[in-house]
């Protein structure tokens, strides 16, 4: 409504290109002529309504666009006096409505008291595609864009032409892009064999669908009679290029998935990889003190409501002590008891899990709190026309190979990693030489649970935050652990990555539920050929 | 007792005899309560409370399984859920052919989720199912024969421990996946229910109920003397010898993996067993058996009754279960605190749980139980 009034960019309007003598010089419509134009559209025959629109787009009116959105939308209406009104919102009785001309707001009105201007199925796409033209002048390239978008397979012989000198005068090239295609579309399907061209390697469905339309013989070639068979040709031949392409693309979307969920994978696996991996402890809570992170997410925002970036920031440090100390407490408190028990110690934090998952469900909520992506998380980046890779997916996976770099280094470079190293490798001996095994186990378990937290922060940004967000993880963690080698960082990485994508490649053929089916019986089966994973760990220490 | 024929061995140890004088007089006693004391009257026991030690009964049965296979062989089986599951969808099959054509479709063979998804015919693996004797056979069979593959391969890989664990649990995690699907033709997240009869007999009456809270009451017998006389032969002693020591049993000379292998077929027939005895008494049998928390549990209750005994499962199966129908009737929410708290408490403070209890009175008291011996030497 209000963003009618956009200046033309180039001097020149729909008008001067449509009706080159009548509009040239026209002075802004006065609103006796505006009222004339839009009553033109209070007819009943759609055919005269249409001719009415046509008026409206020629007659350069600011406040055109305004109008034929409002249209479009069913909310230009009549009033019983004969004004025309945009109705704002129509929900109850009572419409708040601002005049059409003036576009002062008039308060108020009884739906009973408003005509709405009826449109079919044809004129909606009469006004769509007019809209477009209309937009096709903003100063702004985000709707001119938009516009050339609408515009493909939309373009008749009336716009042909214009069109022509529109592409010509674009500055912006991806704009003057679609435009070319747009027009091409409509050459070839007069039959011109040098649009295909300007098709070829376009990734648009609507390219897509107009090449195979001209490749199934369905257009008459403008040429001599004989030269069908060659249109229809080179459409099939870049038709085929194109699904070259595209088959590349959707091969890089499959691999972008996978490793989107192999990141998933590797965050949710990889602080149990530090607890079962290096200390030997089944930690079957681990998967609530991911839930623990989440929810420590989830705090954070309501803590800070209105920023949720901010939150989401703090939520890092925030949810790896929370889980921490959670995880310093599930050691001290249990697990000291079991050592040396794994089969008891995994009963136990079983109890933990079930105790933790009540416990949230008692206090918070059973149902699924929302966690808000934060604005510079959200998006996709369109690499083209068939390929777009979504922003938060990118950040978990930047966000857990920096996690696992972070971690492979305190496990080799620092005082802590030799220690858990040494007491991983001979507990007896590592304490003979004065390394404190009770608090390296204590600062080991607090690093995995940790990291968990924070794998938590990162899973609440793709998944819903739940009781039993947990429980989803934990077997795939542990398949992840096991498949990659206990007690092997890098085997957990490639693991997690691998198991990602082989997933997201068997998904298309075989379903979500049976690709997960597939990969679990895979593990097993794996697990029997190689008990100890893909990177066995060698020597003394496998044998623990 | 060594002349004896190592099947009834069972019957010549005092333990064993008390557990089937317990059990017999339990069964006599509700029976009684049920047929001759009349209805209204407070000793009255309602059809619904012998349905409910039915279904008490057959956990009672899986949890003996459980036991076999960790307590006597040190495998922790995360994944014995679905052995019992697989009996009891045996079972609901039969059960869902006996329904006939007086199911909501009146569909003369096909069961009404198969006719709701448009099937014109009956899959290959339905075939058969309404002959009673091939669907018990069935109940044995096919949870045997998923034992033996999965066993015949991890056992061979000697995935042994923790590992071995975490497959079991993959085992019936991935199974629960595949039974939520309508195309396995298992109706799906429903499963199979609406059930009618079982060998002509209305499943709703309550003699019925009684009938197979009996027939489980027996199953639970001669499972139980099995496992006893299986553990006190002399392949029960290897399988001993395995669980403390696996590679010294090994470098003996012996074929560990066949044993391992044996036994947990067995255990796995046996939950098959206890599943197909739970899924009439319950009516119902939906993929939520296979849910790894459910495996999970079992094995709290072989936990907190006493590894290594079998009447401690059997006490456990029934101690969690009844604290269980208590507590979700009471208090609904907190049940997982308990049932979470159960799990720490047991495995920090009890690790022998109740009959580990016992057995200290019994020992105090000048008996020595032959298997807590062994428990004793391995610990």
């Amino acid at each position: 409504m209000a963003d009618g009034s956009r200046p033309c960019p180039h001097a020149r309007t729909w008008s001067t290109l449509a009706t080159p003598a009548s509009a040239q010089d026209a002075e802004r419509s006065d609103d006796t002529t505006a009222q004339a134009l839009l009553a033109a559209l209070d007819v009943s025959s759609f055919a005269a309504k249409g001719e009415a629109i046509e008026a409206i787009v020629r007659s350069d009116d600011p406040r055109a666009r305004g109008w034929l959105q409002a249209l479009l939308d069913g909310r230009l209406q009549r009033t019983d006096d004969g004004r025309f009104v945009v109705v704002l919102d129509n929900a109850g009785r009572q419409w708040p409505v601002e005049d059409a001309l003036t576009g002062e707001a008039l308060g108020e009105m009884s739906r009973r008291d408003l005509d709405r201007i009826g449109i079919n199925n044809a004129l909606r796409n009469q006004l769509r595609s007019a809209i477009a033209v209309v937009d096709l002048y903003a100063a702004d390239v985000g709707l001119r864009r938009a516009s050339a978008e609408r515009l493909l397979g939309e373009v008749d012989g009336d716009l042909a032409g214009p069109l022509a000198e529109v592409i010509e005068a674009e500055p912006d090239a991806r704009v003057k892009e679609r435009l070319l295609q747009a027009l091409a579309i409509y050459r070839l399907e007069q039959g011109e064999v040098e649009a295909i061209d300007d098709l070829r390697g376009s990734l648009h469905p609507r390219v897509r669908v107009a090449l195979a339309r001209a490749a199934s013989g369905a257009v008459e070639s403008r040429a001599a009679a004989d030269d069908g068979p060659v249109l229809a040709e080179e459409a099939r031949r870049a038709l085929s290029g194109i699904e070259q392409k595209l088959k590349v693309n959707r091969a890089v979307e499959t691999l972008y998935f996978g490793l989107s969920l192999g990141s998933v994978l590797v965050l949710a696996a990889i602080g149990l990889a530090i607890t079962f991996g290096v200390m030997g402890v089944i930690n079957m809570a681990h998967g609530e003190l991911i839930m623990l992170g989440a929810y420590t997410t989830w705090a954070m925002q309501q803590w800070l409501p209105g920023q949720p970036g901010l939150a989401l920031i703090l939520a890092i440090p925030a949810g790896f002590l929370v889980a921490a100390l959670a995880g310093i407490a599930i050691e001290r408190g249990v697990i000291q008891f079991l050592k040396g028990r794994p089969l008891e110690t995994l009963l136990a934090t079983f109890g933990i899990s079930l105790i933790l998952q009540q416990l949230v469900r008692t206090v918070i909520s059973p149902l699924n709190r929302t966690v808000v992506t934060p604005e510079w998380m959200s998006g996709s980046i369109a690499i083209n026309d068939a390929l777009s890779l979504t922003l938060n997916r990118m950040v978990v996976l930047g966000f857990a190979l920096v996690m696992f770099a972070a971690l492979i280094l305190i496990m080799r470079r620092t005082r802590l990693g030799l220690e858990v190293r040494a007491v991983t490798q001979n507990r007896a001996m590592a304490r003979s030489m004065g390394i404190r095994a009770t608090r390296v186990d204590i600062l080991t378990f607090a690093l995995g649970s940790g990291v968990a937290g924070l794998a938590g922060v990162a899973l609440s940004q793709l998944t819903n935050v739940g009781p039993n967000l947990g429980q989803n993880y934990i077997i795939d963690s542990f398949m992840v652990v096991v498949f990659g080698g206990v007690g092997n960082l890098w085997g957990t990485l490639v693991a997690g990555l691998s198991l990602g994508v082989i997933n997201q490649v068997l998904e298309p053929w075989a379903g979500a539920v049976m690709a997960k089916i597939i990969v679990l019986v895979f593990i097993i089966l794996f697990i029997q050929k190689r008990p100890r994973g893909l990177f066995p760990q060698k020597g003394r220490a496998a044998e623990g | 007792m060594q002349s004896r024929s190592w099947l009834m061995r069972p019957f010549g140890e005092r333990s064993t005899l008390i557990f089937l004088g317990v059990l017999l007089a339990t069964m006599a006693l509700v029976t009684l309560l049920h047929v001759a004391v009349p209805a209204g009257h407070p000793l009255h026991a309602s059809a619904y409370t012998v349905n409910l030690f039915g279904k008490y009964l057959s956990y009672a049965l899986l949890a003996v399984a459980v036991d076999l296979v960790w307590g006597y062989l040190g495998i922790l089986s995360l994944g014995h859920g679905a052995f019992f599951a697989l009996g009891g969808y045996a079972m609901g099959m039969y059960l869902m052919r006996q329904i006939g054509d007086r199911g909501v479709y009146g569909h003369p063979v096909l069961p009404d989720f198969m006719v709701f998804l448009n099937w014109d015919s009956l899959p290959w693996y339905w075939h058969g199912f309404d002959m009673a004797g091939f669907a018990f056979l069935m109940v044995l069979l096919v949870p045997g024969a998923l034992a033996l593959v999965f066993g015949f391969l991890a056992f061979r890989s000697r995935v042994t421990g923790v590992y071995l664990s975490i497959i079991t649990q993959a085992l019936t995690f991935a199974l629960m996946l595949a039974f939520f699907r309508n195309e396995m033709g298992f109706g799906g997240n429903n499963g199979l229910t609406d059930f009618r009869e079982i060998l002509g007999f209305n499943l709703r009456s309550s003699d019925t109920r009684l009938g197979l809270f009996l027939a489980t009451g027996v199953a639970l017998a001669l499972g139980y003397v099995l496992c006893r006389a299986i553990v006190t032969s002399k392949l029960g002693r290897v399988c001993v010898a395995t669980r403390d020591a696996e590679a010294r049993t090994r470098f003996l000379g012996y074929r560990v993996e066949r044993f391992q292998l044996f036994v947990f077929v067995v255990s796995a027939m046996l939950a098959g067993l206890a599943g197909a005895l739970y899924v009439p008494q319950v009516g119902i049998i939906n993929p939520s058996e296979f849910s790894p928390l459910f495996s999970i549990e079992i094995v709290l209750w072989v936990a907190l009754g006493g590894r290594a005994t079998l009447y401690g499962a059997v006490i456990g199966a029934i101690l969690v279960n009844y604290a269980k129908t208590v507590f979700t009737g009471v208090m609904p929410d907190a049940w997982l605190f308990a049932l979470g708290g159960l799990f720490v408490l047991v495995t920090v403070f009890l690790p022998r749980g109740v009959a580990g209890l016992l057995a200290l009175r019994l020992r105090r008291s000048g008996d020595s139980d032959a298997s807590f011996s062994a428990k004793e030497a391995a610990a």
